[in-house]
C-alpha cells in the first residue's frame, strides 16, 4: 500500500459545484523542475499530455503537487504531468525504456496489453522487485503489434494518484483508416482523498459514496403510482437478499472529479478540426474505478478498434467502457463545435471536453441520465426480469440485431465457413459448457450470491443503456454499442484452433464486508492458474456478483466468443455484466508468471487478482 | 432509570443462546433458490483445481523469496463507531455507545463500549472485548469478555459469546449470551433498522432487551426478562461520518427488576428525549 499522502479535507469543506465540475485551470502545478524539463525535451503537443517518440525513452516518476478542486494535493505523476506523456512508438521497433523512481516508494510501470517477455511487464511481485527508491530499471521489449494502449503504475493505488498515459504504436504498413486529426482521449478519476483511507472507509460502510439509495420517499411515489402490492414487490428481493438496486459503483462524485485527458468538466479539454475532417478519437479508459458512457451529440461514432485491435467499423451513437479497455473511433464533424460527453455509469457525474473549429468554443453540454435501478436480470440473469423485462429485452436484442445484419452481410457468409472449420458438434468444446460449476469456495463468507442462471448473450448494453429511444432519453434509432457489435476483421484472430481443454472460474464477491475475489478466494488464499505453453485453452468467466468488472489478462490475448463458440474479437480487457457468464479463447506464447484481475482498482486490490503461470 | 443500567437477566444459557440463532441465521441465508449462503454440494468444483500444484511462491518463474505482493486482503483494517453519543433529557445524563474493530474481512478484535455518565461520574459501564470471526456472508461470530462497571453495585465478569451481522431485509442484529460467576447467566439482543427518509436524513428505529438467568439484588436486577428499551432518532449526516440527531426513548422493566425499582422508589418505565452525536472513522 502506498501511504505517505496528506490527511484529506472532507469533501464537505468544498463547494460542491466546484467539487463536480473541478477547477478550470486544474491539474499540475506550474514550477517544473528542471531535472523535468530535460526529459520532456521535444514534446509536441497532442492532447494534454507531451508526447514522446523514437526508441529510446526515459520516464521520471515523482511526486507532484496539483489541484483539480481547489485544494493541493500531492499526485504521482510521470515526467511531471498528468495524464503521462504520450509514447508513440513503432511496431516491429526495440524499444528501451528508462523508468527512474523519485517516490519515497517503490513503484512500477505496467504496458497494458503490451505482449513482451514476462519480466518486462511490470506487476511487482510478479514480473519483478519493482522499482526502489532512486533506481532506474531498464524496459527492453520488441513491439510485435501495434495499436492504442496505454501504460499505468501497478503498484498501489499509484495509477489512482497520476500515474497513466497513453501508448500508440503505429503500425509498420501505415494506419488502416486515414485520419486528418489524431487525438488521444484519456478518461480517468481524480480524488482528493488518500486513495487507503477510500479503501478503509469502504471496508467499513460499502455503501459510502452512493447517494443514490433507495429511500422512504422513493418508496411512497413507487405506490401511488404502482400501488401498494406492486411498490412492496419491486423490493422484496433486494431487501431480503440485503442488496442495494442502486449499487452501480463503489465510488462517486462524492469523492471523484471525472477527468478527459487530466482536464476537469470546467476545464472543457478541447481538440481542433477543420471542417470536412476525419478526426479520430483514440478513447482508453484510463480511470481507477468509473466507466464511462461516452457519446458526442450530433456526431455518429465508427468504432474502428477495440483494445488496440481493428474490428470491422461500427457505427453507434454511444458506446460503455471500463477502466483498462479503449475504443478507436472515426467521427466526421460539419458543425463548429461539439460535446464530447463521458457520463460515469452511476449517474453522478461526467468528464467533459470539446471538439470544435477553434478554441474556446463550446457545445450544450447534456444533463447526465438519471441512475436507474438494477433489474433482476442483472440479479439473476437469464431468468430474471419476469415478463416485462423479457419484453423489454428482446426488443432490444432484436433492434440491434436486425442493424447487425444489414451492416455486416459480408461477414455473415465467412461465420459460416468457420463454423466449418471449428470441427462442428463432434467436438465437446466447440461450444462453452453451459453447466454451471460453482467452486466450494464459493459457499462461504465471501460471497454473498451466486448465480444459477446466468445470461449469456453480448447483445445487452447494460444498465441504464437499455432501450434508450423507447424510454425518451435519446433521439429515436440511437445506437449503443455491445459486446456483440465487435468483430476482429479478418486475420486478426489467426490461431483457429479449437480449445483443447475448458477453465471455468466465477468472479465473486461481498458488498457488504467489501471483498471481491475470483471463486471466492482472494488473491492471499488463491493459487495460480496454469497454462501449458502455446495451448489452445478456453476461459470461461460467469459474473456471479452485481457489478460489471472489466478482466484484464496479462500477457496474451482474450479472444472473445459467442455461447455458440463462434469466435469474435480479440481484446485484451473484457467486461462481464452482473450475472453473466462469457467466454474467450487464449494462446499463451509467452512464458511466466503474469497478472489476471478486475481492472476497477479497489476490486484489484481487494483481492479480484489471480496469478496465471505460463510454463 | 437509565437505559444502560438495565441489562437485565435470564433463563438462557450459554448453548442455548448462540447456537439456535446461528441455526435461525443461517436458514434465514438458506432463502431464495440457494442464492446465497448454504453448503457446498459434494461435486462443487475445486477453485485449485487448475494450478498444477504451484502456489505464488513456489513453481516455474516465481520471483525468489518470500511473496511480495499482498493486496488489502491481508491488510488489517480498523474503525470505531460512535452509534449513540447522547444526552438523555430526564435523566439528565450522557450515554456513549461505542463498538471499535481492528482486523481483516474475516478475522477482527471488537470492543463494544457503553456507558452512563451522570453529575460527572461514571455511573455504570458495560464493556465487551470479543474476537470476531465470520460466520457466514454477513454475520461474525464473537467470543470474549464482557466486564460491567457499577458505580453503586457490584461490578460483574463474564464469558460472552454472540452473533452479529445484517440479517434479510436491512435489519442489523446483535445478540450475545453471558455465562457469569456464580452460576449467572444473561442474554442480551440490540436490532437497529436504517430508514432513509433523503440520502441524508435517517430515522433509526433500535430496540435492545436484557434476559438474566437469576436475580442479582445488588444490582437491582431480576431473573427473565429484565428490561426492554425502544428508540427512534432522526438523524441527519452532514457527512455519512457525521451525523447530529435527535430521538426519543422508551424503557420498560419487567419482572423482579421492575419489583427492585419500585421498592427504590423509581419509576418502572420512563420515556424521555434524547439528542446526540453519530460518527464513524
Amino acid at each position: 500500500m502506498t501511504h505517505g499522502f496528506p490527511r484529506p479535507k472532507q469533501p464537505w469543506q468544498l463547494s460542491r459545484r466546484r467539487f463536480v465540475q473541478g477547477l478550470a485551470a486544474g491539474g499540475v502545478l506550474a514550477a517544473t523542475p528542471s531535472w523535468l524539463q530535460a526529459a520532456a525535451k521535444g514534446a509536441t503537443a497532442l492532447g494534454s499530455a507531451p508526447v514522446l517518440s523514437g526508441r529510446e525513452i526515459d520516464l521520471v516518476i515523482a511526486a507532484t503537487p496539483v489541484d483539480f478542486t481547489g485544494v493541493t494535493r500531492m499526485a504521482t505523476t510521470i515526467n511531471g504531468s498528468i495524464p503521462a506523456p504520450t509514447l508513440r512508438l513503432r511496431e516491429g521497433d526495440d524499444v528501451t525504456i528508462r523508468v527512474t523512481n523519485r517516490l519515497p516508494v517503490s513503484t512500477s510501470i505496467h504496458w497494458h496489453g503490451i505482449l513482451l517477455p514476462y519480466q518486462m511487464d511490470g506487476v511487482p511481485g510478479i514480473s519483478y522487485p519493482g522499482i526502489a527508491p532512486g533506481e532506474t530499471f531498464v524496459y527492453r521489449f520488441t513491439l510485435r503489434q501495434s495499436g492504442t494502449y496505454w501504460y499505468h503504475s501497478h503498484s498501489g493505488f499509484q495509477e489512482m494518484t497520476g500515474m497513466y498515459g497513453a501508448l500508440i504504436i503505429e503500425p509498420r504498413a501505415g494506419e488502416r483508416h486515414r485520419a486528418d486529426q489524431d487525438y488521444v482521449v484519456q478518461l480517468s478519476d481524480w480524488t482528493d482523498e488518500d486513495p487507503m483511507h477510500t479503501f478503509s472507509k469502504l471496508k467499513v460502510q460499502s455503501d459510502v459514496y452512493n447517494f443514490n439509495q433507495p429511500t422512504f420517499f422513493d418508496f411512497t411515489a413507487d405506490v401511488s403510482k404502482m400501488g401498494l402490492q406492486a411498490a412492496l414487490e419491486k423490493r422484496q428481493m433486494w431487501n431480503q437478499m440485503r442488496m442495494n438496486p442502486t449499487d452501480l459503483a463503489d465510488l462517486s462524485a462524492a469523492t471523484l472529479t471525472f477527468l478527459m485527458n487530466g482536464t476537469t468538466p470546467a476545464g472543457n479539454w478541447s481538440g481542433l478540426f477543420q471542417r470536412g475532417d476525419r478526426v479520430r478519437l483514440r478513447f482508453i479508459n484510463a480511470a481507477s474505478n468509473s466507466f464511462y458512457d461516452v457519446r458526442i451529440p450530433g456526431l455518429k461514432l465508427t468504432v474502428i478498434q477495440a483494445d488496440g485491435q481493428d474490428v470491422e467499423p461500427v457505427t453507434v451513437d454511444e458506446f460503455r467502457f471500463g477502466p483498462g479497455e479503449t475504443y478507436d473511433v472515426m467521427v466526421e464533424p460539419q458543425d463548429d463545435a461539439y460535446t464530447i460527453f463521458a457520463q460515469s455509469m452511476e449517474r453522478s457525474g461526467y468528464a467533459r471536453g470539446t471538439l470544435s473549429v477553434r478554441q474556446g468554443l463550446t457545445a450544450p453540454v447534456p444533463e447526465p441520465d438519471s441512475p436507474e435501478w438494477l433489474t433482476m436480470k442483472d440479479m439473476m440473469g437469464a431468468m430474471g426480469g419476469g415478463a416485462m423485462g423479457h419484453d423489454m429485452m428482446k426488443m432490444d436484442s432484436m433492434g440491434q440485431t436486425k442493424m447487425d445484419h444489414s451492416q455486416m452481410s459480408g461477414g455473415m457468409a465467412m461465420d459460416h465457413s468457420m463454423h466449418g472449420m471449428q470441427q462442428g458438434s463432434e467436438n465437446p468444446l466447440a461450444k462453452p459448457s453451459s453447466t454451471i460449476h460453482h467452486a466450494r469456495t464459493e459457499y462461504g463468507a465471501s460471497v454473498d450470491q451466486r448465480v444459477d442462471t446466468p445470461s449469456t448473450n453480448l447483445d445487452d448494453p447494460g444498465i441504464g443503456l437499455r432501450n434508450l429511444s423507447q424510454r425518451g432519453l435519446r433521439p429515436q434509432g440511437h445506437r449503443v454499442l455491445t459486446l456483440a457489435d465487435l468483430k476482429s476483421i479478418d486475420g486478426v484472430l489467426d490461431d483457429r484452433r479449437p480449445p483443447a481443454r475448458e477453465l471455468e472460474l466465477h468472479l465473486t464477491g461481498n458488498m457488504e464486508r467489501y471483498s471481491w475475489s475470483f471463486d471466492g478466494l482472494e488473491f492471499g488464499k488463491s493459487t495460480p492458474v496454469s497454462l501449458r505453453h502455446n495451448e489452445r485453452v478456453r476461459i470461461i468467466l460467469q459474473n456471479d456478483t452485481m457489478m460489471t468488472h472489466p478482466m484484464h489478462l496479462h500477457g496474451m490475448w482474450s479472444e472473445l466468443e459467442t455461447a455458440q463458440g463462434e469466435l469474435r474479437v480479440r481484446r485484451h480487457t473484457i467486461p462481464v455484466q452482473p450475472a453473466q457468464r462469457i467466454s474467450y479463447l487464449t494462446t499463451p506464447h509467452d512464458l511466466g508468471r503474469w497478472a489476471w484481475h478486475c481492472h476497477l482498482l479497489f476490486h484489484m486490490d481487494a483481492g479480484m487478482f489471480r496469478e496465471v503461470v505460463v510454463s | 432509570m437509565r437505559l444502560i443500567a438495565i441489562k437485565p437477566l435470564t433463563i438462557l444459557a450459554f448453548t442455548v443462546g448462540a447456537f439456535p440463532v446461528n441455526t435461525v441465521l443461517a436458514q434465514m441465508d438458506h432463502s431464495e433458490m440457494q442464492m446465497q449462503g448454504g453448503s457446498a454440494p459434494a461435486d462443487a468444483r475445486d477453485p485449485h483445481a487448475y494450478s498444477d500444484g504451484y502456489t505464488l511462491t513456489e513453481g516455474p518463474y516465481a520471483q525468489p523469496g518470500s511473496r511480495q505482493l499482498k493486496l488489502a486482503d491481508e491488510h488489517a483494517f480498523w474503525s470505531i463507531l460512535g452509534d449513540r453519543l447522547e444526552y438523555q433529557e430526564d435523566s439528565d445524563s450522557t450515554v456513549y455507545d461505542v463498538q471499535a474493530w481492528y482486523g481483516t474481512t474475516y478475522d477482527r478484535f471488537v470492543i463494544k463500549a457503553e456507558g452512563d455518565i451522570a453529575d460527572g461520574t461514571l455511573e455504570e459501564s458495560s464493556t465487551d472485548l470479543l474476537w470476531g470471526h465470520a460466520l457466514n456472508a454477513y454475520f461474525d461470530t464473537q467470543l470474549g469478555v464482557r466486564l460491567d462497571q457499577y458505580n453503586e453495585g457490584k461490578d460483574r465478569q463474564w464469558l460472552a459469546f454472540g452473533v452479529q451481522g445484517l440479517a434479510p431485509y436491512w435489519f442489523e442484529l446483535d445478540v450475545t449470551a453471558y455465562v457469569g460467576d456464580d452460576g449467572r447467566t444473561a442474554l442480551s439482543a440490540e436490532a437497529e433498522y436504517e430508514l432513509l427518509l433523503t440520502q441524508k436524513l435517517i430515522l433509526q428505529p433500535r430496540a435492545e432487551l436484557n434476559l438474566y438467568g437469576k436475580d442479582d439484588a445488588e444490582n437491582g436486577l431480576g431473573s427473565g426478562l429484565s428490561d426492554l428499551a425502544v428508540g427512534l432518532r432522526l438523524r441527519y449526516e452532514f457527512s455519512r461520518q457525521f451525523a447530529p440527531y435527535i430521538g426519543v426513548e422508551w424503557t420498560d422493566t419487567y419482572g423482579d427488576t421492575a419489583d427492585y425499582r419500585r421498592a427504590a422508589g423509581e419509576d418502572t418505565s420512563d420515556t424521555q428525549f434524547v439528542a446526540g452525536l453519530r460518527f464513524w472513522f
